[in-house]
């Protein structure tokens, strides 16, 4: 066996992480330490030049209170996000699982399908049911769904949609791998189907939740399609309704590069913080591990 | 690594599902309903739209797509041609670059390899916005921004295809098999490309679907690359369209008709290849 081999064979993946995931990294950390300096009338070739400034990009981003605006939004938004799709992916993949269930293959089908439906086109489709003018749910209840009060769960309903059987499929898949006979057992022991999924199915589940939880929070910190695509549609989210957008409007609306780098990596340190804060606790908890 | 086509037990409690079903029903028809009714709204005249029965069918459907196909000449036949070669094209370098990688990650003992592992596993956890800025300032420099390779390159490397790859070459390929190869004296270039990767062809499957859905469904790295529409992908193209028509009513039939347009390929590609998505992710098992 040639000692080559296996670093010939990943030399793409190498190059392409370089070049995508280092380089741009790199190139974020040194932006967002850089500032534009503007000499004289702010006229002319050289008026304009960078000058490093260290960690003051960062303060500004911390200290902003636009952007924690926008941290709370998308806190409030996140969790119930996070709850209310991760609750019901668990559900339905414990019914799925239930032996006792009918029609179990079309729920299954029919409730993953959004994951087929790009974030664009399933905000689009919530953001026309919920107009007055067209919605058939209007007739039905009288809400606006697109109100200051309500858009965060109007938005939030968008996510659940597109995420549920994406989050359902990885349960009930982690689910049938498990050996049907560890039931039988549990069956013989007395044990009802409810018992059996609260004793024995979530316990073994929860590396799997731990695994959804951890990446549907990278996702709902990231919100982006969902508030851009729905705000024309209503005026009552912001241009800088999440930190996401923030940075979009920040690096190409008004141009400041520098904030934007450093808003994004303030954004990338929160969700590692999140993320990594979470598995702290859940492993504490859940295996009681220090 | 059947796991999703199992036949369930038939259980003998007729009754007993009644709740579980109902509830599950429930869940199918939160899931339908949407696509359900962009589909009643697709076929329905400006006219209609607002004036007949948000459930009824209406007599448009040819006219909205004829209306949609003409919209400025015809720009969303390039935007669907677009999402299928970002799409199509992505997912496929994807999945050879993820395989290869994978194999060499599972099949191999040499110095480097966690570290390679990790460092492209960590990769996940980074935010897609601290590298889609950079990514578009160093593609202007070189003077790649607004091009299809701004789109197509950066959304080769996926590091979770590349675990799912590595797991399945584990499981997939028997070290005798390779060992048996090196003995009848194949290079590894020959073990790879005629004997491992023939072995991974059905776990790449379940990674090209799912790197195919998710440059499909992309949305902010397109929308931050690219500023001529003739090289939007659905996704951003719908949005313009959206941003445009807002507050036009007499755009709306055409904004969902092209919705509606944009579901029916993907939703097709679902269906058919409804046993291949396996996300046996979490459980680390690939059978």
């Amino acid at each position: 066996m040639k000692r080559s081999a296996p670093y010939l064979f990943l030399t793409p993946a190498i190059v392409l992480f370089t070049l995508f995931l280092a380089v741009p990294i790199g190139y974020t950390v040194y932006l967002a330490m850089l500032r534009t300096k503007v000499s004289g009338l702010g006229l002319g070739k050289g008026s304009r030049r960078e000058v490093f400034v260290g960690f003051d990009n960062f303060a500004a981003a911390i200290a902003d209170a636009e952007l924690w605006n926008g941290w709370l939004r998308v806190l409030g938004y996140g969790t119930l996000v996070l709850v209310v799709m991760l609750g019901l992916a668990l559900l339905f993949a414990l019914l799925l699982d239930s032996a006792r269930v009918r029609l179990a293959r079309f729920s299954r089908i029919a409730i993953f399908l959004p994951y087929a439906v790009p974030g664009v086109a399933a905000t689009l489709l919530w953001g026309f049911l919920y107009l007055p003018s067209l919605s058939p749910i209007r007739e039905i209840l009288d809400i606006d769904f697109l109100g200051a009060s309500t858009v965060t769960y109007s938005m939030a309903n968008v996510a659940v949609w597109g995420g549920v059987g994406f989050n359902m499929l990885v349960l009930y898949t982690t689910l049938r791998a498990i050996p049907r006979d560890l039931y039988e057992a549990a069956r013989l022991d007395g044990a009802s189907e409810f018992q059996i999924a609260i004793r024995v199915k979530i316990p073994i589940l929860v590396p799997a939740i731990i695994l959804t939880t951890v990446f549907s929070i990278i996702a709902t910190i990231q919100v982006f399609t969902e508030p851009t695509t729905l705000r024309p549609l209503t005026n009552t989210i912001s241009s800088t309704w999440s930190p996401l957008m923030k940075v979009y409007r920040d690096a190409f609306v008004t141009g400041d590069l520098y904030s934007a780098a450093a808003t994004s990596i303030v954004i990338a340190g929160i969700s590692l913080v999140l993320s990594f804060g979470f598995l702290r606790v859940v492993r504490n908890r859940a295996f009681g591990e220090g | 690594m059947t796991a999703i086509s199992h036949r369930r037990p038939r259980g003998k409690a007729a009754f007993g599902g009644l709740a579980p079903t109902a509830l599950l029903l429930i869940g199918a028809i939160y899931c339908l309903f949407p696509v359900f009714w962009v589909l009643i709204a697709a076929t329905k005249s400006p006219a209609e739209l607002f004036s007949t029965g948000t459930l009824a069918f209406g007599t448009g459907f040819l006219d909205n797509v004829t209306q949609l196909f003409a919209y400025r000449d015809g720009v969303f036949w390039l935007w669907a041609a677009n999402t299928l070669i970002y799409a199509g094209g992505g997912a496929l370098l994807s999945t050879a670059v993820s395989a290869v990688s994978g194999y060499a990650l599972a099949k191999y003992r040499f110095p480097g390899r966690n570290l390679i592992f990790n460092l492209l596993i960590g990769g996940i956890l980074v935010p897609a916005v601290v590298l889609a800025i950079p990514q578009y300032l160093l593609f202007s420099k070189i003077g790649l921004a607004d091009s299809y390779w701004a789109v197509l390159l950066p959304q080769i490397l996926h590091p979770y295809s590349i675990y799912l790859a590595r797991i399945y070459a584990a499981a997939a390929i028997p070290d005798s098999l390779l060992e048996a190869g090196r003995i009848d004296g194949a290079t590894e270039w020959r073990l790879m490309s005629r004997v491992a990767m023939p072995l991974m062809v059905p776990g790449m499957v379940t990674i090209f679907l799912f790197q195919f859905v998710a440059i499909w469904n992309n949305f902010l790295l397109p929308f931050i690359m690219l500023g001529d529409d003739g090289k939007f992908p659905l996704t951003v193209g719908l949005f313009t369209l959206l941003q445009s028509g807002a507050n036009q009513p007499s755009l709306y039939n055409l904004i969902l008709t092209g919705a509606f347009l944009s579901l029916v390929p993907l939703i097709a590609l679902f269906l058919t290849m409804q046993r291949y998505w396996r996300t046996d992710l979490s459980s680390g098992a690939v059978k």
